[in-house]
């Protein structure tokens, strides 16, 4: 192993803090003088002032040019100014920028030309430019919690509870006295009880180790209530031995204090472990029972072992990222769009390829897989083709990311949420289809016994057209939820193409409730068999109990009952 | 030579045919070579831009004036992603087209597929991407990046600069995220890592659902003590695996993610906003300010036409490569493989980082270490790099079956698995 010596990108040299004075009158900031006077003479006017103003203009200048060392004692000192929370917070979302025309430092929100910029101190528009009149300010992950703790301190007095309860987070790693006599004041006004339970576990935590036995064991008896990760880490150290077999914790009262309060915990731990796995195998089962449904259709209803189901979800997928770019600032309200347009195009696509191949295969089944394996080579590559084989960016907007955080212990991800809604509604609004509407009916009538529907003057060959239609088009809005959550690739197809035969099958052909149900079955299964089994074992586990199964009751969960079955 | 036509593209997927594309009139007066790089299925999101480089650089090296006074000439053929087929096309490429040397493969097990067609029929293989190591042929030169100069400084950069204490090791489960994590776990515990702070999870190809695995990291690393997680996690895995993180709100402050196998090329098919601050280490970043660099990728961006495109470390592992079997066979004067190999040791060309590789007597080349931060925009800000070259080790050293093995085709030794303990060759099971 060759020596690795850690290589500082220490750029500038002591002569710049010197020469400071001379530059910024030889830079831009001289065009905007009567701003910059005026904010020379606001931070006189203050009364809190700590530093100069020369100082603060320095630290600006260094969080402009110098290396990523330099920049971390810029916004040390910055911070002291609460003038500069707007800039720092820029600075953390990544829009803050250098102009370079002008030396200066604005903020700068992406638009269609190029960037929207705002002065990164008193916030005043200052027009559009170029991509290439700006560079970014970059940071690097020990600046990023830097400047987290350090805008937590400024935004503890903001006015939006929220925005408190984040800065109270933000600053109680590693909490020190400075921070403490804050947080003690901000709790004697406090009025938000989500933010004082936050302030007061923290000094909970203090308290722990103070020297007064009493307060100590009021404060674990205090502690025992809350469902954070601090308190559960402080307690299992109070709990652990040292290597040399010694108790972390000396006094045998309090350790057993704490081994009380923290089994107490755990076990209230394990119960939104419970409910965790439940809610992560409901929502993969959500996935499962979306990219089944179409098959459940097409393969449980026309009984077509259609191959292409997957590159059908594939195109639901890419019709979402077509519809992005056609509306790039509009990420939520596309994702809406492109639901009917999925929806439409994966239709005719079906349409097409009915009306086109299978039509002439009915009844030859293994053609048919054939053939519609074929197909799907072709779609893939028809896809390739257009859109190179890259995986394409499908973002997600803001109320999809991010996750509701109940407490340290339980927390459910907005997107596997809201995909678990929009099963359900996809599930309801097919249901209803095939039971009110003149084409579920003709659908049901063609299932059954199709020589006697035709015999009835329902038109067989559209009602198969248009029944392989909704089939592939519930497909392509499956493909929409995916997007969301995988790549959308040539591949994205191939991926849940064996998953959704599985759940079909497994659900009983033919009967849609037996797919909804076997859907959330195989997921909960998996996600409870994962922690024990691992991923990979989880899934061999699973195929091997639906194989099982299927030896057993080789019509699934729910056979079709009556003639029907027969036919 | 450009596959510019999509009816092209679709003609050569079918994989019916390996030579559409060659002119056999000019057979006589040119120097073939082959280039191996699956154009559908799978593996085609990685390997169709590699073949893209090899066609830029055939031509460049054209436009010079070829070499020993003839043009090269490109054999470009599709393996689908299909290791087996990896295999008959490698020996297609020896024994009908005759090339000079084979440049390709992407996964190790199609390397590994292509490795006993090269030994038999003496070819020649360029492989430019990083591996896990435990592997020196005769005929085979890695471009890409052994465990030492990728894994291991990856990881002494979290325990040193990060204080990084606990570790996920998490992968894809195939043989390069198994070897790798065999070695770092080694290496861990070599370093005082006790058992219980190291968690190593394998998921099948392309898993998408990562719930469950991001939810224990999460607990895994909640635990009072910096964790980090170092990814092998193949290709398309990866998006949904930073999305989840994204999503439960484990930021890379709390628990950094270095990958092994995230460049520049697979972010620009993610939105990149879950990604920033997390890590990877490779041994280019396109960000590297200098002046070769900056030539390639203005090169790439007029050869593909597109101003968009992004150039990444395999890229670089081929240019390198390339340029070095060029030098060798100017070298020796001829293309015969037993000259190239003896030739193409020790010689020397300029990386894009600044730097110059050396192809070393055990058929690996040095490299700088890099690891960048990911931003926003889908680029690598570099955080910390190797103060020098790092000479690429074919066998591990913190692996105790590997340890007295070395390779090195020079003589006396001439061997891909030479146990310094016995003193003896032995074939490629070591054991």
């Amino acid at each position: 192993m060759p020596s690795l010596i850690f290589r500082t990108h220490l750029k500038t040299s002591p002569t710049r803090f010197k020469s400071t004075p001379f530059r910024l009158a030889n830079s831009g900031v001289f065009k905007r003088l009567p701003r910059f006077i005026f904010s020379l003479m606001l931070a006189v006017s203050l009364p809190s002032l700590a530093q100069s103003p020369s100082d603060f203009n320095q630290a600006l200048d260094l969080l402009r040019q110098g290396s990523i060392q330099d920049r971390e004692a810029a916004i040390e000192q910055l911070a002291i100014e609460p003038q500069s929370l707007n800039l720092l917070q820029a600075l953390q979302d990544g829009k803050l920028f250098e102009l370079k025309a002008e030396a200066k430092l604005v903020i700068a929100q992406e638009s269609n030309a190029g960037y929207q910029l705002s002065d990164a101190l008193s916030s005043a528009a200052l027009g559009e430019v170029d991509r290439s009149a700006v560079s970014k300010i970059n940071l690097n992950n020990k600046l990023r919690g830097n400047l987290r703790k350090l805008i937590g301190q400024l935004q503890l007095n903001a006015n939006d509870a929220d925005v408190r309860l984040t800065a109270v987070k933000a600053i109680s790693k590693e909490a020190d006295n400075k921070v403490l006599a804050l947080l003690r004041q901000r709790l004697s006004i406090e009025t938000a009880p989500t933010v004082k339970q936050a302030i007061e576990q923290i000094l909970l935590l203090q308290d722990m180790d103070s020297a007064d036995k009493a307060v100590r064991i009021d404060a674990i008896n205090q502690l025992k209530s809350h469902d954070s990760q601090d308190v559960v880490n402080r307690l299992q150290a109070m709990t652990e031995q040292n290597s040399d077999g010694e108790f972390q914790e000396a006094d045998s009262d309090i350790r057993n204090l704490a081994a009380a309060a923290l089994s107490n915990i755990q076990a209230r731990i394990q119960a939104y472990a419970a409910i965790e796995t439940v809610f992560f195998g409901l929502s993969l089962g959500a996935v499962l029972v979306l990219s089944a449904i179409g098959l459940a259709i097409t393969f449980g209803v026309m009984g077509i072992i259609n191959m292409a189901h997957g590159e059908l979800m594939m195109l639901g997928a890419y019709s979402t990222y077509v519809m992005q770019q056609l509306l790039p600032n509009h990420l939520g309200l596309a994702l809406i769009i492109s639901i009917p347009v999925a929806f439409l195009v994966s239709a005719l696509v079906g349409v097409a390829i009915e009306r086109g191949i299978i039509r002439f295969l009915y009844g030859r089944p293994l053609e048919t897989l054939l053939a519609t394996f074929g197909v799907s080579l072709f779609l893939q590559q028809t896809v390739r083709s257009i859109f190179s084989p890259l995986n394409r960016s499908v973002a997600t907007p803001s109320w999809l990311s991010g996750s509701w955080q109940i407490n340290d212990f339980l927390s459910l991800t907005w997107n596997r949420f809201y995909i678990l809604v929009f099963c359900l509604l996809v599930f309801t609004a097919l249901l209803q289809i095939l039971k009110r509407t003149k084409l579920g009916l003709e659908v049901r009538a063609v299932a059954q016994n199709r020589g006697m529907a035709r015999a009835m003057g329902i038109p067989t060959a559209k009602v198969d057209a248009m029944t392989f239609g909704l089939g592939s088009g519930i497909a392509g809005v499956a493909g929409v939820a995916l997007s969301q959550i995988t790549n959308v690739g040539p591949n994205l197809g191939q991926a849940y193409i064996v998953d959704s035969f599985m759940v079909v099958v497994f659900g009983g052909v033919g009967n849609l409730f037996g797919t909804l149900v076997a859907g959330f079955t195989l997921g909960i299964a998996n996600k409870f068999l994962e922690p024990y089994a691992g991923a990979v074992l989880a899934k061999i586990l699973v195929l091997v109990f639906i194989i099982l199964f299927i030896q057993k009751r080789p019509r699934g969960l729910f056979p079709q009952k009556g003639r029907a079955a027969e036919a | 030579m450009k596959l510019s036509n999509p009816l092209r593209k679709l003609a050569l997927t079918t994989a019916l045919s390996s030579l559409l594309l060659t002119g056999s009139a000019f057979a006589e007066d040119t120097i073939k070579v082959g280039v191996l790089h699956s154009l559908s299925g799978t593996m085609a999101i990685s390997e169709t831009t590699l073949k893209d480089t090899m066609l830029m650089l055939i031509d460049e090296q054209n436009k010079k004036g070829g070499l020993l006074g003839k043009k090269l000439e490109a054999v470009v053929v599709d393996p689908a992603s299909n290791w087996p087929l990896f295999a008959e096309k490698a020996r297609e490429l020896l024994t009908k087209d005759k090339v000079a040397s084979i440049f390709g493969c992407w996964t190790s097990v199609s390397r590994k597929s292509v490795l006993p067609v090269v030994e038999e029929l003496n070819g020649l293989l360029f492989y430019p991407v990083q591996y896990e190591g435990e592997e020196s042929s005769k005929n085979v030169f890695y471009t890409g990046a052994a465990p030492n100069q990728q894994a291991i400084p990856a990881v002494d950069y979290l325990m040193n600069d990060l204080k990084v204490q606990r570790w996920v090791l998490a992968g894809t489960d195939y043989v390069y995220p198994r070897t790798t994590n065999k070695i770092l776990e080694a290496y861990l515990k070599s370093k005082g890592v006790p058992a219980k702070d190291i968690m190593i999870n394998y998921t099948p190809f392309g898993h998408s659902d990562w719930q469950s695995i991001v939810s224990d990291i999460k607990k895994f690393g909640s635990a009072g003590k910096k964790t980090a997680v170092v990814s092998t996690i193949n290709g398309d895995a990866n998006i949904p695996f930073y999305k989840e993180l994204g999503n439960q709100g484990v930021s890379a402050e709390q628990i950094p993610v270095i990958a092994f196998s995230v460049g520049e090329e697979e972010l620009s098919g993610m939105d990149t906003k879950p990604l920033v601050g997390h890590l990877a280490a490779w041994n280019y970043f396109m960000s590297v300010d200098s002046t070769k660099n900056a030539a390639f990728i203005n090169q790439w961006k007029d050869y593909i036409k597109n101003p968009k495109r992004v150039t990444n470390d395999p890229m670089e592992a081929h240019y390198i490569g390339f340029n070095m079997w060029v030098k060798a066979v100017e070298k020796a004067g001829t293309t015969d493989p037993d000259a190239v190999q003896k030739a193409i040791i020790g010689v020397e060309y300029p990386n894009l980082t600044g730097g110059t590789s050396k192809m070393l007597p055990n058929h690996h080349i040095s490299k700088p270490v890099l690891i960048g931060e990911i931003q926003g925009d889908g680029q690598f800000v570099t955080v910390w790099q190797t103060n020098k070259l790092v000479d690429g080790d074919a066998w591990s050293d913190f692996l105790p079956e590997s340890k007295p093995i070395i390779a090195d085709w020079t003589a006396p030794i001439s061997c891909g698995n030479f146990n310094t303990k016995t003193k003896k060759c032995s074939g490629q099971n070591y054991k």
